[in-house]
């Protein structure tokens, strides 16, 4: 399980932007135990939730289980790969900016390690059912449910759940991926946690242009995937060779083009949202 | 970022990987001169931010300095279009003069950041000079491709794994070993995601020599690199995308298109972009706000989309989280006011005081089209476009 009713979440980077969603995240219901940021040993946040210097003295103290950081890009990988040595189960990212280069060594530190990562550049990980909400998903948006959602998007992310609220559906649960080209969890990773999920009964799939990441996920909904998928592909009116703001929104080859991942997960037997305006529409169709 | 030809010439340089010998000129007197200097024959390159400029007419071959200067003449202060630049193409501004070499074999090579395999990859081929992409597709067994632990680094095995597949005769081993540990790090230490050398190639005598190459650095790496960041070009940039990138917007100038949209979020900002060719029109523009917006930064991006000339009709859709729905109501109205914008502004706005939002739109005298959600946004603009 991603998250349960034991989830205990330490907060790292408490700047401006940090200490704003600290709050959102608390106010949500979100079992908040520990904050760790530099200087600030000894102190309590909004006089409740104890600071520490470093993640493994916040483990030892509150028996945190999952993180999730806010620390700026030219520090994050430190944050990131102090959470994985800690040995918290989940790590979630939603720094954006990080350099490449830095993810590629995240990535070849991970393997073999319990931990999960989400992230990075993404919006988090939020549970209506279970009140959990790590990242910066707005809580007021979500209804408890059972349509997983899982996207490389922020704001359209939240364009998808209010369609499914005005759909009359709820959440399972909503996976942000991230909008880098190299994250933590991919589509694969949440489908197959979706798949397993007895609260998931249908799932909606947000992808973009650039990579082949969605390629991957078609392969894994025409092999492993029984429940139905709605999906749709933003950028179908994107240039070739450059950046739509994300990192990993690059069309460099045949294969990122939105029209390839639309037709291959066509063929996988997901359901198309003709644009971007229809996810709702479309999986009321199907439930 | 992209670098030109001289610069990743210079940058490689450092890790002594050397090129023949090159001049750059800015001016046809400049380029005579070199020419007249090297007194031998030239190629003169116009380095500009795009593959394919041989096709395009953007590389000679000299025989005599007056054919420099005469080509320099024809190219300087030219725009050149290649398949991969837009249809106004980028100005070339400056010329590379480099050494001619004798060819006997071509090799391709490069290390890229590969998303799939979620590291970085060495990429090598026998069939040097060419398109990798064409080598791909005609010739994928002549590729051969080398995954190392970004941790680690290419180790000495994987290197004579690519030696030995590409057949370098023996008296240039040692020397292709130490340029391709060069270019390794090379591009670990520049945060590049690629660094291309194609053709490198082998002379008659067997020297291993490289001719030409790319270098694009990870625009996310600007805070540690900030000495090779100092080379970025704007003028190879559109003017509007380098103002936005100045306010820290995302923002990508499209070549046709008459809907101007603004929109917090580029997942969101890409959808609408989609969104906006169901209504029958087409959008002018990518541009993401970002997340934490304020009322400048929504003001400067109003200016920049109302600057293309092309803009009929705007489109805002923002899904506020952090940032708030009035303040960037208050931000549209302010800068319609002061660039005396008339035209129809299509709105769709949810989150955070989205209801107040839409009262400072509707008490504005702006031509305001409030939508209920996405789809009807295109269904507006499909109505106000028909009315016009």
């Amino acid at each position: 399980m991603l998250l349960n009713k034991n989830t205990k979440v330490l907060i790292q980077g408490l700047g401006k932007d940090g200490s704003f969603q600290a709050k959102k995240s608390i106010e949500y219901g979100t079992n908040v135990v520990a904050c760790v940021h530099p200087n600030k040993n000894d102190q309590l946040f909004e006089n409740k939730i104890p600071y520490f210097e470093t993640v493994k003295d916040a483990i030892h103290q509150t028996g945190a289980n999952a993180g999730v950081i806010y620390v700026p890009a030219p520090f994050a990988i430190d944050a990131i790969i102090e959470q994985i040595d800690a040995g918290l189960d989940l790590v979630v990212c939603i720094t954006e900016g990080i350099p490449v280069h830095d993810m590629v060594k995240v990535k070849s530190y991970l393997k073999g390690k319990k931990t999960k990562l989400i992230g990075p550049n993404c919006p988090g990980i939020i549970s209506p059912e279970l009140k959990i909400k790590i990242g910066i998903i707005p809580g007021d948006i979500c209804n408890v449910g059972k349509v997983g959602v899982v996207s490389r998007s922020g704001t359209l992310t939240y364009e998808a759940i209010s369609q499914i609220g005005d759909a009359g559906f709820g959440q399972s649960l909503c996976i942000g991926i991230g909008g880098d080209p190299i994250h933590g969890t991919s589509f694969v990773d949440a489908l197959e946690f979706f798949e397993q999920d007895k609260n998931t009964n249908s799932i909606v799939l947000i992808g973009e242009i650039g990579g082949t990441k969605e390629q991957q996920a078609a392969e894994f909904i025409k092999n492993n995937i029984s429940k139905p998928v709605v999906f749709t592909i933003a950028g179908t009116t994107a240039p070739k060779g450059k950046r739509m703001g994300h990192a990993g929104a690059v069309i460099s080859g045949k294969m990122g083009l939105a029209s390839e991942k639309i037709n291959i997960l066509k063929k996988a037997g997901a359901h198309h949202a003709d644009d971007p305006s229809k996810i709702g529409e479309t999986l009321k169709k199907l439930i | 970022m992209n670098l030109h030809e001289y610069q990743s010439r210079d940058l490689l340089s450092q890790y002594s990987i050397n090129f023949p010998k090159g001049e750059v000129g800015s001016s046809p007197n400049e380029i005579y001169e070199i020419v007249k200097k090297f007194n031998s024959e030239v190629v003169v390159k116009a380095q500009i931010h795009s593959g394919g400029r041989g096709k395009a007419g953007g590389v000679k071959l000299c025989k005599t300095a007056n054919d420099a200067q005469k080509f320099a003449s024809e190219i300087i202060g030219k725009r050149i279009i290649t398949d991969q630049t837009d249809s106004g193409g980028v100005i070339v501004e400056k010329l590379l003069v480099t050494e001619l070499t004798n060819i006997k074999k071509e090799i391709y090579l490069s290390i890229i950041i590969d998303p799939d395999i979620e590291g970085p990859v060495m990429i090598a081929s026998s069939e040097g000079g060419m398109d990798i992409e064409k080598i791909a597709e005609e010739s994928p067994e002549k590729i051969i491709k080398v995954t190392f632990d970004p941790i680690l680094g290419l180790k000495p095995y994987q290197i004579r794994q690519i030696t030995h597949s590409l057949g370098i005769p023996k008296k240039s081993v040692g020397s292709f070993y130490n340029l391709v540990k060069n270019l390794h790090n090379a591009f670990l230490e520049t945060d590049s995601t690629l660094i291309e050398i194609n053709p490198l190639v082998l002379d008659e005598e067997e020297n291993i020599i490289p001719l030409d190459c790319k270098i694009n650095i990870d625009d996310d790496s600007q805070f540690r690199q900030k000495t090779i960041f100092e080379l970025r070009d704007k003028n190879q940039e559109n003017p509007m995308e380098t103002r936005a990138k100045d306010f820290n917007l995302a923002y990508v100038k499209l070549d046709k298109g008459n809907v101007g949209c603004l929109v917090n979020g580029a997942g969101l900002a890409m959808a609408t972009m989609d969104v906006t060719t169901k209504s029958g029109c087409f959008p002018a523009n990518f541009l993401d706000v970002g997340g934490s917006t304020d009322k400048d930064k929504i003001k400067e991006a109003f200016r920049i989309l109302v600057s293309d000339k092309k803009v009929e009709y705007l489109l805002i859709n923002l899904f506020a989280g952090i940032a708030r729905a009035d303040l960037i109501a208050e931000g549209v109205v302010e800068a319609a006011k002061e660039t005396s914008f008339g035209l129809p502004i299509i709105v769709c706005m949810k989150g955070t005081n989205a209801d107040i939002g839409f009262k400072i739109l509707n008490d504005s005298n702006l031509d305001i089209h409030i939508a209920k959600n996405l789809g009807h946004a295109a269904e507006l603009l499909t109505s106000v476009s028909n009315e016009n």
